[in-house]
């Protein structure tokens, strides 16, 4: 599998990036970890003319706390990402959704950032970051402007981003002391959501104080599941109030038909894993 | 006198060829380079059914780097060549030519068109690009029922028909046994069903590869084939080169399990544009290339009909089969199923069986032999309504086995198809089976979990089965109309300094050979094991053989080795009495010495080596060398069982099924290295469970293959998978020496019934009776729900993930 011939550059900073890639006009294509791009272009389904590969733009990678956030850069990977304490602490939602992706060899060459760019409406990351309010850092030859996380998914891998425009780094609000989980439904360990629920829960003595849910895969971009938020606050944090509320979870989807799953049974999943998420997330 | 050196046979030894196979530092064909090397690529039709109307290749013939760019009327102008079938299993078999490159009509998608040939694999792939073809579409037939119907849209229209052949065995003709016409109309039950046996792509670890020399006096092939003997002999056959004019070599070769039995186009073309070039040339598919064109397995549709009497006695068994050929035919395709008729009867006392199987051409990729090869399809299906009639007479499963199988005291035990089973003891490993997994414990736990209506339910399955090892018996393969003979060779080289060079026809492709045939030689010859090193997989040093597939490198390759080793001993005798100035008749053989009967005086096999290398002082008239060799042609099958036992919990709000306990105890005989025994079940039963749970090779309605990636094809992985409990019992073969029977497939065949089963017991409750193949959380949860046992298939839509990318609007 060969891909089709391209122009190589690695510049060393995120400016030289942003000009580099302005330079290399319409047909560029930003090269992360690669662990999506790569097989696209492996099977011809793109060829770009220019790569321009992030490998060596070091300000892009690593996690910092920034007051009521915590920054993530776009280049840090997977790996990386999983063992970092501050996204333990106040993002646990997004180490666990992490934990799921794909098998060790790709977490370690996948990219947070490259992941969310990718906005595959099966991936298992856009869904946490919308549940949490992120906002996404983006560069551009006119600067910098940030995106949040509801504008920053478009469509089937498509995001906010501009050709000549890079993401670099995630604003993730703090959510320290909330209870996370994230439910993964597939069919074997290394494969993509079949369906996804990002639930993160404030309890204060066992009611629920505050909740933020967000569907993998049920339509072209993750869903926020607004009605399974409301319905759940003020709620006891039991198992009725919860499955009540996730009843709710199928409303406002669209999901997609394919071997794995129609669009009934994706709905009905959606259901059951909300469910479950929030019992997680909530510790009962 | 001397202390008995401990037998290899038996011992756990790690594989000597691991080491080079797992880092991959070893020959694999694509690692070669040759001087001069081109490389080709093959470009390949999107269509599964058309008329090509015009290839362009002009453009592509003046990209930097190409030196040719080919279609089928360059290299077989014509239009004469066709792949070999070595099967025709009836008289009035249809056997349609399949080119090496498709010249007017494309039959499946991923037919190759045209072939460029150039100085690097990323030229010649840039230059696949500019290659310009036009179709016509043609009616696309795709359903096996379909197709069989009055008229039906043909793939082959001037055979006709897309009937290949009908083939029958009916034990009331055969004089085997009674009529099941006669079974049926007695009947105190009767139970049918269908079964489905998806489509299955082999996807061994190592994609193909061919490397082809023209430029030295025998034209030199490396193939990853796992038939190296047959495909030199077929390419001569097929190509009219003179046989002795070929050198093949299937250097080390990563897995096959039955996908590297052919003897494909992709191999003929590479001689041909070789030799048309006068320059070396390699074709390496991609794995793209691997699942759409390399053969698929299974693909049928089983119409089982059981009758036993109210007691659980089973008084007859009727089988009838549609099996999917795919365009044409592979290597030994239309027996595939074929092999699976002697197994249907599995080990119970069927009076009466009837088998027919009508195969099928379809415009999909060929199917042909997959680890198993039509004995996992007949233990599904006789496993599986084993189940069926049990609820149906209200018996627990096993007891309903055991009153029907043979007795261990009833054996040697001729079948209702006429095959002898030498041995066996289907009790004693059930016991041990039935105790590893208490499954007494588990029936306890399953109805209490039943009772409180758990969203989890347990569900255990049973896989009693056996199978047909050591292909074959040349005299049995003779009455089937197979091409060819089922004997093995093997020989032996002593080296003047006592090492030993053993050289077998049978060709490893991962399964461990190197290892096994060291340590049974070892014992043969009293060397030690590290002094034996094992050739194979080059006809110039392996001259002689037929190849690995159906469990018959140990039952039958290891033998003929073992017949060779027999004939150094013999060769070494007189030799040795005349070293120690004894008479033979005084002599014995042990532990690798010669030693005169009442005497100390020895004289050990490595001495004789370096005496018979000198041949100074020889006995009169006889020969300087102790190399010898053997072939084998066994007198019978070689019949493993085993007695399998799944547990697995449904999810019944999302259909889940997780695989939870799998116990196994198997008996192939004796074990020669239990490590390798073991690692052929593990791997064996990933296979057959992914048969179950995971894998299955989906056509759209246009005849593309949906699941062409390893994103839409699921494999499981370790982690998908429990810790298995592998055990074994001992029942020796009483058809050969070493009393071996082969282990290869059973794992792979006796597990895929035993999930199903498992999956099915689980939610009987809510009036399952089957669910098809894989059993998806989808298909689980909608047969709980009332609907269909078949629901999905794959959607308009992808899912996401790596297969979602070409869909439009997908990444661009
Ligand atoms: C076998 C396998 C299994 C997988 N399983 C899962 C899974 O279960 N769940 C899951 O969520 N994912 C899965 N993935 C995808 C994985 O998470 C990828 O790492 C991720 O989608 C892409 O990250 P990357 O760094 O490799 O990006 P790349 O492949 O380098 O790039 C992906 C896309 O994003 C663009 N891009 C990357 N970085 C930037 C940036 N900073 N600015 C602008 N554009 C950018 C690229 O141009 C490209 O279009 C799997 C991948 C593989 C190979």
């Amino acid at each position: 599998m060969i891909p089709a011939n391209f122009d190589y550059v690695a510049p060393a900073g995120v400016d030289e990036a942003v000009r580099a890639l302005a330079e290399a006009g319409e047909d560029a294509k930003v090269l992360a970890g690669g662990q999506s791009l790569l097989p696209v272009l492996r099977m011809r389904l793109a060829a770009p003319t220019t790569i321009v590969d992030l490998r060596k733009v070091g300000d892009m990678r690593g996690v910092r706390e920034d007051g009521d956030a915590i920054v993530i850069g776009a280049m840090t990977t997977h790996y990386e990402v999983q063992r970092d304490p501050l996204v333990a602490e106040h993002a646990e939602l997004i180490k666990l959704a992490t934990d799921t992706v794909a098998d060790p060899q790709v977490r370690h060459r996948g990219t947070f950032g490259g992941a969310l760019a990718h906005a595959d409406p099966a991936g298992d990351l856009p869904a946490p970051a919308v549940a949490l309010g992120a906002e996404f850092v983006i560069a551009g030859p006119s600067g910098r402007r940030t995106v949040p996380a509801a504008e920053f998914f478009v469509d089937f891998f498509t995001t906010a981003l501009q050709p000549d425009e890079l993401l670099v780094e995630v604003r993730v609000p703090k959510h320290t002391g909330w209870g996370a989980h994230y439910e993964k439904f597939n069919r074997v360990a290394q494969a993509w959501s079949i369906v996804g629920v990002a639930a993160c829960v404030r309890a204060d003595g066992g009611t629920i104080a505050e909740a933020r849910v967000a569907l993998t895969n049920m339509a072209a971009t993750p869903v926020r599941a607004t009605g399974v938020e409301n319905a759940l606050v003020g709620q006891p944090a039991n198992a009725e109030s919860i499955k009540a509320a996730a009843a709710h979870a199928a409303e406002g989807t669209s999901p997609t038909a394919d071997g794995n799953a129609d669009e009934r049974y994706r709905k009905h999943l959606a259901e059951v894993l909300t469910g479950r998420a929030v019992a997680a997330a909530a510790g009962s | 006198m001397t202390a008995t050196i401990e037998p290899e046979i038996g011992k756990a030894r790690l594989r000597k060829e691991d080491a080079r196979l797992i880092t991959g530092r070893t020959r694999w064909t694509d690692n070669l380079t040759v001087p001069g090397m081109l490389h080709a690529t093959i470009l390949r039709s999107p269509m599964a059914h058309a008329k090509i109307t015009s290839i362009d290749t002009t453009e592509a013939k003046k990209m930097r780097g190409v030196v040719a760019v080919y279609t089928a009327k360059d290299v077989d102008p014509e239009s004469s060549i066709g792949m070999p079938c070595a099967w025709p299993i009836t008289p009035d078999m249809k056997a349609p030519r399949r080119p090496m490159l498709a010249a007017d009509t494309v039959n499946f998608a991923g037919e190759g068109v045209a072939v460029v040939i150039a100085r690097s694999a990323a030229e010649a792939r840039d230059a696949m690009e500019a290659i310009e073809v036009d179709y016509e579409d043609l009616p696309v037939v795709l359903d096996i029922e379909e197709a069989l119907k009055d008229g039906a849209d043909l793939v082959h229209p001037d055979l006709e028909t897309n009937k290949n052949a009908l083939w029958v065995f009916d034990s009331g003709e055969a004089g085997t046994g009674a009529s099941v016409e006669d079974a049926i109309r007695d009947a105190e039950v009767t139970v049918t069903r269908r079964f489905r046996q998806q489509r299955l792509v082999p996807a061994f670890m190592e994609p193909r590869s061919v490397l082809v020399d023209p430029t030295s006096s025998q034209l030199t092939m490396w193939s990853a084939t796992q038939v190296p003997h047959i495909l030199r002999t077929m390419t001569a056959l097929t190509l009219g080169i003179e046989e002795h004019k070929i050198r093949v070599i299937a250097p080390d070769v990563g897995g096959g399990f039955g996908g590297k039995i052919g003897v494909l186009p992709e191999e003929l073309l590479t001689v041909t544009v070789a030799r048309k070039l006068n320059k070396p040339v390699k074709w390496t598919e991609t794995r793209s290339e691997c699942m759409m064109t390399a053969h698929h397995g299974r693909d049928q549709i089983q119409d089982i009909t059981i009758t036993a009497k109210r007691d659980g006695t089973v008084t007859g068994l009727k089988v009838d089969l549609i099996a999917d050929m795919g365009a044409y035919l592979g290597l030994v395709a239309p027996g595939v199923p074929i092999l699976g008729a002697f197994m249907f009867n599995a080990i119970y006392k069927f009076p009466a069986y009837r088998f027919a199987c009508t195969n099928v051409f379809t415009n999909k990729t060929i199917t042909d032999a997959y680890r198993g090869a039509g004995r996992p399809e007949a233990t599904f299906a006789i496993e599986r309504i084993m189940d069926e009639l049990a609820v149906e007479l209200g018996m627990d499963p096993m007891e309903l086995r055991e009153k029907n199988w043979i007795k261990h005291e009833e054996f040697p035990f001729t079948t209702v198809c006429g095959l002898t089973y030498d041995s066996g003891n289907y009790e004693a490993a059930t016991s041990k089976a039935m105790e590893l997994f208490d499954y007494d414990g588990l029936r306890r736990e399953q109805k209490e979990r039943r009772d409180r209506n758990d969203p989890v339910q347990l569900g255990i399955g049973i896989s009693t089965f056996t199978e047909m090892c050591g292909l074959a018996p040349s005299r049995v393969l003779g009455s089937l109309d197979y091409g060819a003979g089922g004997w093995e060779h093997g020989a032996i080289r002593m080296l003047p300094t006592g090492k030993v060079e053993v050289i077998t026809g049978s060709s490893p492709h991962g399964q461990g050979h190197e290892t096994a045939w060291s340590q049974i030689v070892a014992d043969q010859l009293g060397v030690p094991f590290e002094d034996v090193e094992v050739l194979h997989g080059d006809t110039q040093s392996s001259h002689k053989g037929l190849d690995t597939y159906g469990s018959r490198s140990l039952a039958v390759g290891a033998i003929a080795v073992v017949k060779a080793a027999e004939k150094v001993i013999a060769k070494a005798k007189p030799i040795a009495a005349h070293m120690m100035e004894a008479s033979e008749d005084d002599l014995e053989f042990a532990n690798g010495k010669f030693t005169v009967r009442g005497t100390d005086k020895s004289t050990a096999i490595q001495d004789i080596a370096l005496a018979v290398f000198a041949a100074h002082d020889l006995p009169d008239g006889v020969e300087p060398t102790l190399d010898s060799e053997a072939v084998y042609d066994p007198e019978n099958f070689s019949f493993p069982h085993g007695t399998h036992l799944a547990a697995v919990d449904v999810d019944t709000e999302t259909g889940r099924v997780t695989l939870r306990k799998y116990v196994c105890v198997d008996d192939i005989g004796v074990v020669v290295n239990p490590l390798i025994a073991d690692g052929q079940v593990h791997g064996g039963l990933a296979q057959g469970i992914a048969q179950a749970l995971y894998e299955e090779a989906v056509y759209d309605e246009s005849g593309t293959l949906q699941s062409g990636t390893f994103a839409d094809y699921l494999l499981p992985s370790a982690a998908d998978l429990p810790s298995f409990t592998t055990d074994r019992t001992e029942t020796p073969s009483t058809t050969n020496p070493l009393g071996v029977k082969g282990v290869g497939e059973a794992g792979t065949i006796a597990s895929t019934p035993a999930v199903v089963n498992a999956v099915v017991d689980a939610v009987r409750h809510f009036g399952v009776n089957d669910i098809e193949m894989p059993t998806t959380p989808m298909r689980v949860w909608t047969a709980i729900n009332g609907g269909p046992s078949d629901a999905g298939g794959l959607g308009s839509e992808s899912g996401g993930g790596l297969g979602s990318i070409d869909v439009p609007g997908g990444q661009q």
